[in-house]
């Protein structure tokens, strides 16, 4: 459903390009987890299909194609039908990607205001309905609460909410659990399985934390200096993995280890 | 609630301070009210007996402490230079100058919301040296320049009214607010450019934040982010900007009042310093101080309807 086909992108400001050549594809119902340490390529990468690249500060080439169609060169009037409709996206800190000044039920429901003609009472059920998908306790009370009234792993369920609310078919997920604490973010990689179990969404995982892809995603892809080095299967990558920076990645995970 | 009682109490305090502060000032600097009445013939006896009579031969303090329990009364005393009750004599400047400033206020609030945002579009373009030269000029020019302009243009020439013939707010209240209008342009225009220049900074550091990326993400198009979410998180900032802009508008409208011949509180003020007016000028004052502390107040008012996290001990 989603291919990327040798995508470059270089930012006016930099030398080195943020994305040099990676070609990945995403089948429906997959969980890919792109993985890499910071600066690697890996938000950008999802940018670019998110539509999210500042377009005038940068350089690209290359293709996106969701079910077939190129965004990365797509009008912006047509890349607004698909973001937030087709493409839902979950950013890394939930305090800040909410306006803090809108109730946190009329954000959830603001995909449905821009793409549907649902009446107001309508979006308001199918809000309460995805915000109880993404198990946040009382959802009528959260509708009404405003984002500083609410705890960081709760705002991510609501911000999980608003991107799954209007059913898209591609989550793109990035770093969501990071600025989360352990027990929190191990409830969100549940949900996230669950949803996909459940609706069959395909999922862009992002994330520097090994551990945390090989629970959730069926694929892993491993980006070094915006070049993708290792992409298969996660047991595939995480057992025979074929890249010394893979192993690297690998090797560093903390494991328990017993006393002798 | 306990909030809304602690700015009462500082509204209160400040009145207090600035009067106090006022009537200092008049012990330090030289000038008499007996002789600034009697005028320079007055033989030292006549102006003795007439200190006695306005009670200026008691210490500083002691005539303090009297005006304050006058005020508190209700009594502001008498004009010593006009022979009226304070508060009769000031109800009627008082109402032109709050005309004056309203009509400024709702201008300076009119043009430059909506204008901020949309010259953000304008000012991260091309032209944004066009837009900030300009805005610069409009900035440095000092109102009573303008107000000499507005008079000579709009006055003299375009004869839209009729410089110094200021009609009476009673007897010709179309006539008077025609006039004041041009007088509060002439404040309006430094306010303006200010704001603008605010709203600007404002919006570019707004649209550089994480929920506008959400926003975008969304597929809101441009006027769903401006509007929908960029707009109502610049408000905040613009609506103090607009309550110090409403406190500094009665300041610049003294210099306007002088310039287009208004007879309003800030002439009253001038006047009264020159005279040693006391019970005039500490009226004035208070109502300054008043004005300022309030215009605060209703900012933050304001600002707590639009942002839920100024809510202190709401609802929860």
């Amino acid at each position: 459903m989603l291919e990327i086909k040798d995508l470059h992108v270089k930012f006016h400001t930099r030398d080195r390009e943020a994305v040099a050549g990676v070609t990945l594809t995403i089948h429906d119902g997959e969980i890919l987890g792109l993985v890499g340490e910071s600066g690697s390529g890996k938000t950008v990468t999802a940018m670019s299909v998110a539509g999210l690249l500042p377009r005038r500060q940068c350089d690209y080439r290359g293709e996106v194609l969701l079910d077939g169609q190129d965004l990365l060169h797509a009008d912006r009037d047509f890349l607004r039908t698909v973001q937030g409709k087709k493409i839902g996206v979950v950013f890394q800190q939930p305090m800040n990607a909410m306006d803090p000044l809108i109730r946190v039920g009329e954000q959830v429901g603001e995909v449905l205001r821009i793409h549907t003609d649902m009446s107001p009472e309508e979006r308001r059920r199918a809000s309460l309905e995805a915000m109880d998908a993404v198990e946040l306790d009382d959802p009528e009370a959260v509708y009404r609460k405003y984002p500083h009234e609410l705890s960081g792993g709760m705002l991510q369920r609501a911000m999980i909410a608003a991107a799954i609310v209007i059913r898209p078919s591609l989550l793109l997920l990035d770093e969501p659990t990071t600025a989360l604490d352990v027990t929190i973010q191990a409830q969100i990689l549940e949900l996230l399985k669950k949803l996909n179990a459940e609706s069959g969404v395909s999922m862009m995982f992002i994330s520097h934390n090994l551990n945390v892809v090989r629970k959730l995603c069926t694929h892993v892809a491993v980006m070094q200096r915006g070049l993708l080095v290792e992409e298969g299967s996660t047991a595939d990558v995480f057992y025979h993995p074929q890249h010394e920076y893979t192993r690297h990645l690998i090797d560093a995970i903390p494991r328990r280890r017993k006393y002798q | 609630m306990k909030s809304m009682l602690r700015r009462v109490l500082m509204l209160l305090a400040t009145m207090l301070i600035v009067s106090f502060l006022t009537y200092a000032a008049f012990e330090l600097i030289s000038g008499d009210p007996a002789e600034a009445m009697l005028g320079t013939q007055a033989t030292p006896a006549r102006v003795e007996a007439l200190r006695k009579e306005l009670g200026l031969d008691a210490p500083f303090l002691v005539r303090y402490a009297r005006w304050l329990l006058g005020f508190f009364s209700g009594n502001l005393g008498v004009s010593y230079s006009y022979k009226l009750p304070v508060a009769e004599l000031i109800a009627p400047k008082l109402a032109v100058t709050l005309w004056m400033c309203l009509i400024s206020f709702i201008i300076i609030s009119v043009i430059s919301l909506p204008l901020g945002v949309l010259s953000y579009q304008s000012a991260v373009g091309r032209f944004g040296w066009l837009h900030t030269t300009l805005n610069q000029f409009f900035m440095a020019v000092p109102p009573f320049f303008t107000g000499i302009l507005i008079s000579w243009g709009c006055g003299v020439i375009l004869r839209f009214f009729t410089p110094g013939d200021f009609p009476d707010l009673h007897a010709d209240p179309a006539g008077a607010l025609r006039y004041l209008f041009f007088a509060a342009v002439c404040i309006a225009i430094p306010r303006v450019a200010m704001m603008l220049r605010m709203m600007r900074s404002t919006v570019i550091s707004e649209m550089e934040k994480d929920y506008v990326q959400t926003a975008i993400s969304r597929g809101n198009d441009r006027q769903g982010v401006l509007v929908g979410h960029v707009l109502k998180n610049s408000l905040v900032p613009a609506i103090t900007m607009l309550g110090q802009t409403m406190a500094e508008i009665v300041a610049g409208g003294i210099v306007v009042e002088q310039v287009f011949g208004i007879p309003g509180l800030g002439r009253l003020l001038v006047a009264s310093i020159a005279n040693r007016d006391y019970p005039t000028v500490q009226a004035v004052v208070v109502i300054l101080a008043f004005w300022v502390v309030f215009a605060g107040m209703a900012a933050d008012l304001v600002n707590q309807c639009i942002d839920p996290r100024l809510r202190l001990g709401g609802e929860s």
